[in-house]
């Protein structure tokens, strides 16, 4: 094979933003989400592309949407649970169509990676009915998402392009070409597709339906679906990562109909391919979709009898489960622990949760990296550890002031913001921290309405936490940095104690940014140390017991001194690097 | 045919980068290359583990390695070579660092580190070279590069010319991090 110089190794989601360069896409708004953050970087790196972080997916859903109906072909990417927050403009976006195309990329996270739950995204493009591309590879996320423009503007709809996170963060080879230049289409006011009241939508629901058997016509043409015949004896129906898995256990030993699009689904065609091979198997990661589809249809097919909905395929899953068949590997015969993601050396967090632990506070949750706090009591999804704290509450107000919600500050503007007016207009007493490290931390370091720059990295008006507090209504608003752990301890108990609603602003950045010194270290004197193993107690990566005494492991330590904090002895003392 | 390879190691380690730079390898030779990454949450401090596939003569389909798959393991980190061992075919390569680095069930005392590691492995049906890549990135001037030191020990056992290796580094790493990089592919070459 010649690698031509147009060609290049692109991770899945950067095929993804150049395939929106070359669609001349003009608009991108999205939320962080792993594993879809890359797509937006990625994008905002094109100058030809406007790219920016949106406050939440909802928000970066009905931007695109104005976006696209403003004639802009226009772009938002999200994980799958974003999709649950922007599911209310994606539903009613069907009925009202586009004007310049709209693509929405979804990315799931079978085996959750880096998530909170296992859902099947593509049961929202069957519930919106909405057309539904997937990927198997880097090519194809690149080239469908220019098919995803073109039938968006044919058929006049939104279009799903559903990702995995093995397709998302996979690396694979395309082929690079020129932009296509396109004018903006002309907006036309039209309230009978744009507005809908009632008295519109009854109208446009019959064109949504009439949609979808048209496009499940094209399906059943469209170069994304293809049968490739080989021996007849076995059938596989597949789609995205699945199929390459399918490719890779089987070869070319059995027959594919690969879908490109997963909704709505090819009927005709799905019946040419079963009727010429003798036993049909489905093969799709997570929810039977398109298995229930045959069998609903009377194909007769077999799949989720064999495979698991739960959890990633891979090659050696269909291998064991279709085939009985399991290589050889060594294995030592030995306990290995395992090795759970933590808080980082010099993590602001690590001082918050001591003095949670400390006092024994029942802990609401939220996402972002502080979900490895190892106080929380609840995680559910983005903003809840705010309205959840005011739910405990009500039912439970004699120990309100032994709970705490913790929120960080790009979360609490993703969805934190209306679940303190709540507290606020329903006279709740809760106490609220936020985490405000300065940056999108769990998703890799993106910016923020507080952080004062925009994803191309322009100076913006910063977001006040303490300010936009006030504004709701919060009387009582401390900020302190967490690592001095006395002072904060102090504030937290005063402000549970009192019969208002409190919030707390923990302010101290994130100890991965460049922006954060990393010139010196803490190293124990073990003369003064008398192992007693109080420093244990801030669960710091960089600190363990060797020899009975304390040891830090100096390279990775950041100094952020609050071991320091916690030793009556003063056996740690913090070194600066250049003093070497 | 498809060679496979593996990098394991702990979350801030730099085995993005290794596996940039061997797939970058292969891409090189104008073979079909897939490598898969690992993001978000399982990059703080957890188990991290990368894959790099590609195919001399055909198409690299699945982006993932599974057990017993695996022709090289370039590990990071002695714990994460012994929990991704199953994963390297019997007669496979490993290449690892003696780094430790204890996870929290060791540090607080819930689990313990296994000994001897390395030892255990010798008298499986593999073949081992290790180096303590942190002492020699160290010696260097910067202990990150130890990821790229640990490419150039792999690179004198590869198949591949030593040249494909280093301009593959070179084509990965930011002009500014070049030479020290290029240094610690050379001090890894020669371990």
């Amino acid at each position: 094979m010649q690698i031509e110089k147009n060609q290049k190794l692109l991770l899945g989601n950067a095929a993804i933003a150049r395939g929106l360069y070359e669609a001349g896409c003009v608009f991108v708004s999205s939320y962080p989400g792993t594993p879809s953050t890359e797509i937006t970087e990625e994008a905002a790196k094109y100058d030809e592309i406007y790219a920016e972080w949106a406050t939440n997916e909802k928000v970066a859903y009905e931007a695109a949407l104005g976006a696209a109906i403003a004639g802009g072909r226009a772009f938002t990417g999200m994980k799958h649970v974003g999709l649950n927050v922007a599911a209310d403009p994606l539903f009613t976006s069907s009925y009202t169509g586009v004007n310049a195309g709209l693509v929405v990329a979804v990315a799931d996270d079978p085996a959750m990676h880096s998530s909170q739950n296992e859902q099947d995204s593509r049961h929202y493009a069957v519930a919106a009915k909405l057309p539904m591309l997937e990927p198997s590879d880097s090519t194809e996320c690149l080239e469908f998402i220019k098919l995803a423009y073109n039938i968006s503007e044919k058929f006049d709809t939104p279009v799903m392009l559903r990702l995995t996170t093995r397709i998302s963060h996979s690396q694979g080879l395309v082929t690079l070409a020129n932009r296509q230049e396109l004018p903006l289409k002309e907006y036309i006011k039209n309230d009978s597709k744009y507005v809908m009241k009632p008295a519109n939508a009854t109208k446009r629901h019959p064109v949504v339906e009439q949609r979808q058997s048209d496009i499940e016509e094209y399906a059943n043409t469209s170069t994304l679906n293809r049968i490739e015949f080989n021996d007849k004896k076995i059938g596989i129906i597949s789609a995205g990562d699945s199929y390459v898995y399918a490719k890779e256990a089987f070869g070319t030993s059995v027959s594919y109909l690969k879908l490109g699009m997963v909704n709505p689904l090819p009927l005709k065609l799905i019946k040419k391919f079963t009727d010429q091979v003798d036993k049909i198997y489905v093969i799709e990661e997570l929810d039977s979709i398109i298995e229930s589809f045959c069998k609903a249809n009377g194909v007769n097919v077999e799949g989720k009898n064999m495979l698991p909905v739960i959890g990633e395929y891979s090659q050696q899953l269909l291998n064991k489960n279709l085939l009985s068949k399991e290589n050889d590997y060594n294995e030592l015969k030995i306990n290995i622990p395992v090795r759970p993601p933590v808080m980082c050396a010099g993590c602001p967090h690590r001082g918050t949760f001591y003095v949670l632990k400390k006092l024994g506070l029942t802990v609401i949750g939220d996402i972002g990296c502080y979900t490895l706090g190892s106080t929380i009591d609840t995680t559910v999804c983005m903003g809840a550890s705010v309205s959840m704290l005011h739910g405990f509450n009500k039912v439970r107000p004699e120990s309100a002031d032994k709970r705490v919600g913790v929120i960080g500050d790009s979360t609490f503007m993703h969805s934190g913001i209306t679940g303190l007016v709540d507290i606020i207009y329903n006279n709740s007493y809760s106490t609220l921290l936020i985490l405000d490290n300065s940056i999108t931390g769990m998703t890799g370091h993106q910016q923020n309405p507080c952080t004062g720059l925009t994803l191309k990295n322009l100076p913006a008006k910063a977001v006040s936490l303490e300010t936009l507090c006030k504004a709701c209504g919060v009387e009582n608003i401390q900020t302190v940095d967490p690592n001095e752990v006395d002072t904060f301890e102090k504030i937290l108990k005063s402000e549970l104690t009192k019969d208002a609603p409190s919030v707390i602003i923990l302010k101290r950045p994130c100890a991965l940014l460049k922006t954060v010194k990393k010139d010196s270290y803490a190293r124990v004197d073990a003369d003064k140390c008398k192992s007693c193993r109080a420093c244990m107690k801030i669960g710091c990566p960089r600190i363990s017991f060797e020899t009975k005494k304390a040891v830090i492991d100096e390279s990775l330590c950041i100094g952020c001194g609050l071991c320091t904090r916690m030793c009556k002895f003063d056996a740690i003392e913090i070194i600066s690097r250049a003093s070497n | 045919m498809t060679k496979n390879m593996m990098i394991c190691g702990v979350g801030g380690q730099g085995s993005l980068l290794a596996s940039r730079i061997l797939g970058q390898a292969a891409l090189s030779q104008g073979w079909d290359t897939k490598v898969s990454e690992v993001h978000g949450m399982s990059q703080r401090g957890g188990s991290v583990v990368t894959y790099v596939r590609y195919s001399t003569n055909g198409r690299v389909a699945s982006p993932v390695i599974c057990k017993g798959e695996a022709d090289v393991l370039i590990s990071f980190e002695q714990l994460e070579t012994a929990r991704w061992l199953p994963f390297l075919k019997k007669n496979g390569k490993i290449i690892t660092s003696t780094q430790k680095i204890y996870p929290m069930p060791v540090i607080a005392g819930n689990a313990e580190y296994p000994q001897n590691i390395i030892e255990e492995i010798e008298k499986l049906d593999v073949n081992i070279s290790e180096c303590d890549a942190i002492d020699v990135a160290r010696k260097l001037g910067n202990e990150k590069v130890a990821n790229v030191v640990l490419i150039g020990l792999y690179a004198k056992y590869s198949d591949l010319d030593k040249q494909i290796f280093t301009d593959a580094v070179k084509a990965c790493v930011p002009e500014k991090f070049l030479q020290l990089n290029l240094t610690a592919f050379e001090a890894g070459y020669n371990y």
